[in-house]
């Protein structure tokens, strides 16, 4: 299954926010898409999710249009990781996975046990398995996004959005979660799941080995291998302050503001 | 630890029925004329002093089956909307429905009309005034849609509640006046048979569907965006909850008048009880709100010596409650 935006004008109503946008979201692929605030990122995810209405151009799902194609097929085929919220009612963690299964019941249908073992099984896989009778509202911001992605695994998608699962956490819960991303999209990779994610650390999409894809003012600036797009020059013009990239003796990247800065 | 009471599922569900049962019966003996409980069971099933019957069948049976018809209604449409609207302040009447049904009554009172039709204005009152927010609601684009349902219900229950007033003015104070207080202050005091038999499946009807997408409903507490991308249609089960929740209400406002405060309420006990899942909050609610509304029916036929309206009994009761769900300060609402 393969995520493809071509020529694609994304915004709300009579606001364009980008435009000729062209992506492809491979299976066994993942994506890292890089921006500064306001670039587009989540306008991008919202219209390649189906959730608004593309402006222009065409987004494809396994090669069918996506406006043609009803809720639950889309969310058969793409899965959805928001950044942590809070629902207003306190929902048990393991109710809010086995919402991930709404897309393959019936409309009348209630989860059943096979749901909830396939709900525990990503929660298992996740390392979060305890947290599955507690109250969803509770958790840490950390344990909510794991919980968030477990109910993206337990949708059993082949293509996987995430939208920014490391913002707004505090620095043990961005590794924690990291870690988790990267462990679950190569093991997604293998299986020939798609992962598109986004992210405010440049560090990040060193960290995932992902594909890089760089935006800047509603259009593509830069892609490819992290190495070759994420360059001190690119950065430093993208996010409009002097940015260095450098690298540790373990062989690690890590990107730092610049002199000057 | 993040469950109220850990009972199992069939032992509450059990207690909820039995409970409803022994109150209801409880209701039958309790009165003017009072009975005990096998001299009420005789007279239910048609034994007994053929005057025991009279009290019973005509006019304690249809009440008791009011009140348990109205106070369902009320709590489910009331869970349904707190958790459609994601806000455990909603009540049923958010959109416009208690204030449309209230002018609809009041026009027929307005105009003399019999009963029946009163009631019939209440029930088409409170359609039509849903019916507009939504076609309002829907006419604005440049907003969220929930906040522009939510606005608009505020709009048409205010410009509806200025014509119930100026009815309330033109109205003659000795006769229309007070029917119409009593009537926007809720009662069952002249309740018969023929008042809840076009209610019940008018009442079922509109629970149907909010039984059956149960599950659909929960995952819209997460929001539009979300429940979308789990596959959801979500303009469309809310569409659906909307009119379903709207049925209910407007059917039950049409037999009881306004009762406040039961939709807002007893959904939060629910949630104390069996926690927020839509599958399991809106049978409870339902069952709470039936013997909630029969409680307060029975204090108010016996508290005083004349009718106490219900609307007054479940504010009095209810905005304590509130203040005190406020001051354990819980996010949640648990």
């Amino acid at each position: 299954m393969k995520l493809e935006a071509r020529g694609l004008s994304i915004g709300y109503g009579r606001r364009l926010v980008g435009r000729d946008l062209d992506l492809e979201v491979a299976p066994g692929q993942i994506v890292c898409l890089l921006g500064p605030n306001g670039c587009g990122k989540t306008t991008l995810f919202r219209t390649l999710l189906g959730l608004i209405p593309a402006l222009g151009g065409e987004a494809l799902l396994g090669g069918a249009p996506l406006r043609r194609l009803a809720r639950a097929e889309i969310a058969r085929r793409i899965s959805y990781v928001p950044q942590a919220h809070a629902p207003p009612f306190p929902y048990e963690a393991l109710e809010i996975v086995m919402m991930g299964r709404t897309a393959r019941l019936g409309r009348f249908a209630q989860p059943g046990p096979g749901d909830r073992t396939a709900a525990c099984a990503e929660m298992e896989r996740l390392g979060i398995a305890d947290l599955a009778h507690r109250d969803y509202s509770r958790l840490s911001g950390g344990q909510r996004q794991l919980v968030l992605i477990a109910r993206a695994l337990a949708q059993q998608a082949p293509l996987i959005v995430m939208d920014e699962p490391t913002a707004s956490l505090d620095f043990g819960n961005q590794s924690l979660v990291l870690g988790e991303i990267g462990k679950l999209a190569h093991a997604a990779s293998r299986d020939g799941q798609g992962v598109i994610l986004s992210t405010h650390n440049p560090d990040h999409a060193f960290a995932l080995g992902a594909e890089v894809v760089l935006m800047h003012d509603g259009a593509i600036h830069r892609r490819g291998r992290p190495e070759a797009a994420l360059t001190a020059a690119s950065l430093s013009e993208v996010y409009g302050v002097p940015v260095m990239v450098e690298r540790t003796p373990s062989g690690r990247h890590v990107c730092l503001p610049g002199p000057g800065a | 630890m993040s469950r109220g009471l850990p009972l199992p599922r069939l032992t509450l569900g059990l207690a909820l029925v039995a409970a409803l049962v022994a109150l209801s019966l409880a209701a039958l003996t309790i009165g003017p004329f009072p009975l005990s409980v096998p001299e009420a069971l005789a007279a239910l099933f048609g034994a007994g002093e053929p005057q025991s019957q009279l009290v019973v069948q005509n006019i304690r049976l249809p009440r008791v089956v009011a009140a348990l018809l109205v106070g369902a209604a009320l709590a489910a449409a009331g869970a349904s909307y707190q958790t459609l609207f994601r806000n455990p302040l909603v009540s049923p009447d958010i959109l416009g429905v208690s204030a449309g049904a209230g002018l609809g009554a009041v026009i027929g009172i307005f105009l003399s009309l019999p009963v029946a039709f009163i009631q019939l204005f209440a029930f088409a009152g409170g359609m039509a005034a849903v019916l507009l927010v939504m076609l309002v609601a829907s006419a604005v684009r440049n907003t969220d849609h929930v906040l522009a349902l939510v606005l608009t219900g505020v709009v048409i229950g205010a410009l509806a509640g200025a014509a119930t007033s100026l009815l309330k003015v033109l109205a003659d104070p000795y006769d229309q006046l007070p029917a119409i207080t009593f009537w926007l202050l809720g009662s069952l005091a002249s309740t018969t048979t023929t008042d809840i038999l076009p209610a019940l499946p008018a009442v079922a009807l509109g629970l149907v569907p909010l039984f059956l997408l149960r599950w659909r409903i929960n995952v819209l507490a997460l929001g539009d965006d979300e429940a979308r991308a789990l596959g959801v249609e979500a303009g469309r089960i809310r569409f659906t909850v909307i009119a379903a929740a709207t049925l209910v209400t407007a059917s039950v406002t049409a037999v009881a008048g306004v009762v406040g405060w039961v939709g807002l309420v007893i959904p939060h006990i629910g949630r104390m009880l069996v926690g927020p899942s839509f599958a399991r909050l809106l049978p409870v609610s339902a069952a709470l709100g039936a013997g909630y509304l029969l409680v307060v029916d029975t204090l108010a036929r016996t508290i005083g010596e004349v009718e106490v309206p219900l609307g007054i009994l479940t504010a009095v009761i209810g905005a304590p409650f509130f203040v005190w769900l406020l001051a354990r300060g819980r996010r949640g609402w648990s």
